[in-house]
């Protein structure tokens, strides 16, 4: 296997491009398929923005997002020093919902569940461990 | 993310294409709020030419419907494909709006 791949920026919205173009890259690299790759570019994107919104409001920190592949898994890993926040603790939202009274918010966590195979979170000596698994096929 | 627009006689057609995400979503709303303002009522949102759209883009769009609902406008879609026609599903957002094949079912539909 690889040894992990990461890159480390700021936590600002304007790092959200060389995020997600540092990780597709890596998992077309590792054979993954287009298809694929677009559902961790969108899972990426909720997982980060997420932190750039509510980490550290006021005063963004950094965000570290590594990812490695071996045996049909490709796994990305996003750690912030931002408040404790479980981003897989957050309850699902009521999709029979009509537009009036549907929440603005609350897809971007419920995007993740879907569409990553593995979602777990740990908090981790001051600093939030989001970890994502992608198979090379979903089993959904 | 482009956005072009053209009148028809019973709505305003918007195109939207390439990516709605965090950085973008929100100049989709703006122009939604501005044809709004400008007297628009009834829209439909042509994404035949979007290839991604994350929340972000999803809340632009709930929040576009909601303005309308307010005013008795309306908003629906035709064109999705693959990845955006995906989320769309995931999300319910198939439950909620008018999602057509094309332009011309969507002016019939309204």
């Amino acid at each position: 296997m690889p040894p992990p791949r990461s890159i480390k920026i700021p936590a600002v919205l304007e790092s959200l491009q060389a995020i997600t173009e540092f990780v597709t890259a890596a998992a077309s690299t590792a054979g993954f398929s287009a298809r694929r790759t677009g559902d961790m570019e969108l899972v990426l994107e909720e997982a980060v923005t997420n932190v750039f919104k509510y980490a550290n409001p006021g005063n963004p920190g950094e965000i570290e997002v590594s990812c490695c592949s071996g045996g049909g898994k490709f796994s990305i890993e996003i750690r912030d020093s931002g408040k404790e926040f479980d981003i897989t603790g957050l309850p699902d939202p009521d999709l029979s919902q009509d537009i009036a009274e549907r929440p603005i918010g609350g897809l971007g966590a419920y995007l993740i569940k879907k569409l990553a195979d593995e979602v777990s979170y740990r908090r981790l000596s001051g600093f939030n461990v989001l970890t994502l698994g992608f198979k090379q096929e979903p089993e959904k | 993310m482009n956005i072009a627009t053209k009148k028809e006689a019973n709505a305003l057609v918007v195109a939207v294409s390439g990516r709605m995400d965090a950085v973008t979503a929100p100049e989709f709303e703006k122009s939604i709020a501005d044809f709004i303002a400008q007297g628009e009522k009834t829209f439909l949102i042509n994404l035949s030419g979007l290839e991604y759209i994350s929340s972000a883009g999803l809340r632009g769009i709930l929040a576009s419907a909601k303005r309308l609902k307010e005013q008795d406008g309306k908003i629906i879609f035709s064109g999705l494909q693959g990845h955006v026609k995906e989320v769309f599903a995931i999300s319910g957002f198939q439950g909620i709006f008018k999602i057509y094949d094309s332009d011309a079912e969507g002016l019939k539909g309204i």
